[in-house]
């Protein structure tokens, strides 16, 4: 379809606010008289607090509160708290007793669905180096660091399990006292039947690959700040992705109902899902409850943020694989450990999500997934961009290449053999496939990085540095239908010259989600993007109910409401010029803020007039609003390939990223400009999970070693090569304006395009990342090579 | 915030030198960048902090008569790197300046600075080695002068006595005329990181020899170090690939690498040996000698 607004680069909505400093994150405001909270983190990766004294901080000037896992239930009962808040109907369970999720799934009314509750807001046994045992309120930040220090804590230090095989072992101890074995939760599915399809292969390939722990490293760290307003409720300015779900989990970590909590959202400097799990919150409203309600501000340090929100879950595979002689694969058996660290958080959900958007890409007979999720005694692992999928490709598509390599197939033809078609039914969602360019993607990637010209030239090397080519391909999904519900709340108020304000319950959090919003109603009103208003700010008391930004759900679930909500205006806008013309509205449209005959373009009536009668007409008055949820009960998959060439030098290891390309088949782009930016953005996160990412810890104390940004190998500029973004576009009948998600899928697929091109370069497989020189320079050691 | 308990400053390196002999307590600080972190990670607390940044005759880079160059303690990475002087005379430093930080990190971090930080990694250290760096250390009663490897005393641990200040690094005209020489950073990143080692050398060429090899290497021990053994093996040796891969084994000899979660022992050695050769054959090349095929 031809479009006027959708489809074009327009600026970013927040384009002049971001560059000029004017807007504004949650650092950017104040309360009055603001206190400062600060964490007392365990030094024990696995400890009992025996015994804690607090009596030396509390008496240091400035210190206004010091809290622990004991004195949590006082705040409500005994201290200065009478009449700030009220308590909870069943007053036999205390703060300290209560048991809270943190993940940001929405509620579920099915209670065997929720998420796992195994969080406190302040613990008696540390799970992890930097679990939380005390926090103190005080009038600045030094106070605050120097009463941390006089806070006396006795631990009884308990074997610190640093792998998930020392979680599994025998006899180890449990992290968890309800969780035999460490085992947070396991099980996955099996379509058909693997054994039989096993026997009808020509070959059974097997491969074992390992992930590592990585962090998000977003610009802005956590922060927030609390304090209970004149109508006795808790107010809670956050860098979150996920305000309504805060509102709700703090209240539950509190004991409160959920209407006592109001939560603001300003605009985030990033969270790639980080910030798509309840963190600080509750404990920055705590802190705020022991001291009356007084505002207080709490934010990470970098190096808490890197240890104490969520990271990245470390996986191992082992996949066997029953292909014929064709090249057609008959069945896949995918065994994962998923190591979940400290606490559940999004817990088995990133095992089962990332087996879940797999099925997708290669339909087979049969296909068998059994992963586990296993705590230890490390950070805890929970959403980050890609949702497991970046784990589960890494190790598919490195299996495949070797597949490929063992029977001296082509790595693209082993590959197009086996690729899903458009029709086709996933079994187990019944989600089924309505537009798939895949193909074409390869096609158009093969074709960038001019493959077999390369392929040909790099045959026989033999010099220090040795270059290859390698691809990998992934699918993901739009939203998390019908794992979870996808409802998504949008407002629209037109004003008297016929403009508009835009209300999102989603939340921009840096992807550009508010413009490609404005864009469509733009596109649906006939207005120019200035005339779309988009209120940015999230206020759970104000903003429409939707679960948030992740699961690359915005464009294409929120869409679908922004696109309802836009249609429901345009249809009050017509009727009403229908009342006032005598036109009937099914004969109009609009057009460049004009309402026009639909056929001819003929003018009927200036939107301006049509929107002041709205306001002002003595007896029709009834200004024009809408205010829509929509249930999105549907999912489109996106897919897409990287292609990767690199250069290794041989004798120190070091990989080189020459040329690298993400070809997307995401549907409809609504603006390619922002989308290119997604597309970087994703394959230099993907750089540095492939080549230099990983959160390192000491194996016997579980002691972090890296967390912080000079130690932890986040790329440089310097280190990305020029990325090039490509999409092909087939419109998807089921999003709107033809849209599939693009959030996430572009971290999928790099790791392993960049792993299989060292493998074209070296003969040598990689198959852990990250590819560190040292590693490299090991195994081509190990390999002969040098 | 940071746990500053004083700040006081001075104009001219008497003043700073009097303020601290009157507080030997005094923490100097010069661009911050060291001291601010340490600050931050809570290895220094209650910091009383006697800043020299208004020291401007501290900045000053020149060529003394004799052919001596002088090196300000206060002059920032970006104006070492910047200077044409340094970049012509000796390059293996305005390459090792340009390699540390961003251009932020660039624009207020020191030279002096980075030497009295003590670290094995400060990213001049091994240029500076490999050039025979003179450090003239000043004191309220008068001033010395310390050759730069007994300057380094250990991590983080560096031969500057209560009350003094470094005030100018000097390079002797028999150290640098004549040479040719490569600084190679061998870090994970390509900018904003710390170097797994940092390699200098310099050399001589008479007729297809080495007439001189001087080997500066950071991070291959617990300062940073020259590689003797290799240097006396190399003078008057023919220029070849079977010379270099010699004087390659014997770097590794004077390395005091360890394994850390950084870097293991042995990849630390065999980056020793590989990145002495890599950095030699290009010294060579630079001191006007044929380039090894």
């Amino acid at each position: 379809m031809a479009y006027t607004v959708v489809g074009q680069s327009v600026s970013r909505v927040d384009a002049v606010a971001k560059v000029t400093g004017k807007a504004k994150y949650t650092d950017d405001f104040s309360e009055r008289d603001m206190l400062i909270g600060k964490v007392l983190h365990s030094p024990y990766a696995h400890a009992i607090v025996k015994s804690i004294d607090v009596s030396k901080a509390k008496a240091l000037p400035g210190v206004e509160a010091v809290l622990t896992y004991k004195d949590l239930p006082e705040i409500r009962y005994a201290t200065a708290m009478p009449g700030v808040i009220e308590a909870i109907a069943t007053d036999e369970v205390s703060v300290a007793e209560l048991k809270y999720g943190t993940a940001g799934h929405p509620f579920s009314l099915d209670s065997s669905h929720r998420d796992k509750e195994d969080r406190h807001i302040l613990t008696q046994k540390a799970r992890f180096v930097g679990d939380n045992i005390a926090a103190v309120v005080a009038t600045d930040a030094l106070i605050a660091a120097k009463a941390l220090k006089l806070i006396e804590v006795e631990y009884e230090v308990l074997e610190a399990l640093t792998s998930t095989e020392a979680a599994l072992k025998e006899g180890a101890p449990l992290i968890h006292d309800d969780c035999e074995r460490n085992i947070l939760a396991s099980g996955g599915y099996e379509i058909g039947n693997i054994e039989e399809a096993f026997k009808d292969s020509d070959h059974v390939i097997e491969g074992e690959y390992e992930t590592s722990i990585v962090q998000h490293c977003h610009l802005e760290n956590q922060v927030s700040h609390a304090y209970v307003d004149s109508d006795r409720r808790i107010v809670i300015m956050t860098s979150t992705q996920i305000p309504h779900i805060v509102r709700r989990i703090v209240a539950q970590s509190l004991g409160i109902s959920w209407g006592r909590v109001r939560v603001i959202k300003p605009y985030v400097g990033g969270g790639f899902g980080n910030k798509q799990d309840v963190t600080i919150e509750p404990l920055n409203a705590a802190m705020s409850l022991a001291v009356g309600g007084r505002p207080v501000k709490l934010e990470l340090s970098r190096e808490e943020a890197m240890i104490d929100t969520r990271t990245r879950h470390a996986f191992k595979f082992k996949i066997k694989t029953g292909i014929n002689q064709d090249g057609k694969i008959n069945g896949i058996h995918i065994s994962a450990v998923s190591n979940t660290g400290a606490y559940a958080s999004h817990g088995h959900s990133i095992a089962s999500s990332g087996g879940g958007k797999f099925r997708y890409l290669y339909p087979t007979k049969a296909l068998k997934y059994d992963p586990i999720t296993v705590y230890t005694n490390l950070p805890v692992a929970g959403a980050m961009r890609g949702y497991g999928t970046p784990q589960i490709f890494f190790a598919f598509e490195s299996h495949i290449e070797d597949i490929a390599k063992k029977l001296n197939m082509d790595p693209i033809e082993i590959r197009k053999k086996n690729l899903v078609e458009v029709g086709f039914v996933e079994p187990l969602s019944k989600n089924k496939i309505m537009s798939c360019a895949i193909r074409e993607c390869i096609d158009k990637g093969r074709e960038l990085i001019k493959w077999d010209a390369k392929k040909a030239l790099y045959k026989k090397q033999s010099g220090d540095k040795r270059r290859g080519l390698g691809m990998a391909c992934f699918s993901y999904a739009s939203g998390t239908y019908p794992v979870a519900l996808e409802l998504a709340g949008v407002r629209i108020v037109m004003n008297q010259d016929g403009s508009v304000q835009l209300q999102l319950g989603a939340t921009e959090i840096g992807q550009g989600s508010d413009t490609v919003f404005a864009q469509m109603v733009a596109e649906i009103l006939g207005l120019p993007m200035y005339m779309v208003h988009v209120i940015s700010t999230q206020d759970t008391d104000i903003t429409p109910f939707d679960t948030g930004s992740y699961a690359s759900r915005q464009t294409y679930v929120t869409g679908m409401a922004v696109e309802k909500a836009a249609l429901e205006i345009k249809q009050k806008v017509l009727g009403f010029c229908h009342s006032m013309t005598d036109t009937p509205a099914h004969l109009l449209d609009l057009k460049d803020q004009w309402i026009v005959f639909k056929e001819s373009g003929e003018k009927v009536q200036a939107l301006e007039v049509v929107a002041m009668q709205s306001y002002y007409d003595r007896v029709h008055a009834q200004p024009i609003t809408s205010d829509v949820s929509n249930n999105a009960r549907i999912n489109a998959i996106p897919f897409g390939v990287t292609f990767a060439e690199v250069e290794v030098d041989i004798k120190t290891g070091k990989i080189k990223i020459l040329e690298i390309y993400n070809v997307h088949d995401s549907g409809k782009i609504v603006n390619p400009l922002l989308a290119e930016g997604q597309v970087h953005g994703g394959v230099s996160m993907a750089i540095g999970y492939a080549l230099s990412e990983q959160l390192l810890f000491d194996e016997a104390t579980g002691k972090p070693l890296n967390n912080n940004l000079l130690d932890y190998k986040l790329p440089t500029i310097m280190d990305t090569p020029k990325i090039g973004a490509a999409f092909v576009e087939k419109e998807d009948p089921t999003g709107p304006f033809g849209v599939k998600s693009l959030g996430e899928p572009p971290i999928v697929s790099p790791a392993p395009a960049i792993r299989n091109a060292v493998l074209d370069a070296t003969n040598v497989a990689f198959n852990r990342i990250p590819m560190t020189p040292q590693r490299v320079f090991e195994k081509l050691k190990e390999a002969g090579t040098i | 915030m940071y746990d500053i308990k004083g700040y006081y400053d001075a104009e001219t390196v008497s003043e700073a030198t009097a303020l601290l002999a009157e507080n030997p307590n005094l923490k100097l600080i010069a661009g911050g960048t060291d001291v601010l972190i340490k600050l931050h990670g809570g290895q220094l607390e209650g910091a009383e902090l006697l800043g020299l940044r208004k020291i401007k005759s501290l900045e000053h880079i020149r060529v003394a008569d004799d052919g001596t160059i002088v090196i300000g303690a206060m002059a920032t990475f970006s104006t070492v790197f910047n200077n044409p002087i340094l970049r012509e005379l000796i390059p293996i430093l305005t390459e090792a300046a340009i390699s540390m930080g961003g251009p932020q990190i660039r624009n207020i971090a020191t030279i002096g600075g980075n030497v009295c930080n003590g670290a094995t990694s400060a990213d001049s250290a091994s240029s500076l080695f490999a050039l025979n760096a003179q450090l003239k250390l000043q004191a309220k009663n008068g001033e010395r002068l310390v050759p730069i490897r007994e300057f380094y005393l250990g991590p983080g641990k560096v031969a500057l006595n209560p009350g003094e200040i470094l005030t100018e690094i000097l390079i002797a005209p028999e150290d640098y005329k004549g040479f040719g020489g490569q600084y190679i950073k061998f870090s994970m990143r390509e900018a904003m990181d710390i170097a797994t080692l940092g390699v200098a050398v310099v050399c001589k060429v008479q007729s297809g020899n080495f007439a001189e090899v001087r080997i500066g290497l950071g991070v291959a021990g617990p300062t940073p170090l020259r590689c003797l053994e290799a240097e006396e093996y190399a003078k008057g040796k023919k220029i070849s690939s079977e010379t270099l891969a010699e004087i390659g084994k014997l770097a590794v000899k004077s390395a005091k690498a360890r394994t850390s979660w950084r870097a293991s022992k042995e990849y630390r050695e065999h980056l020793v040996e590989e990145l002495t050769q890599r950095a030699l054959k290009i010294a060579v090349v630079n001191a006007g000698g044929a380039e090894l095929v």
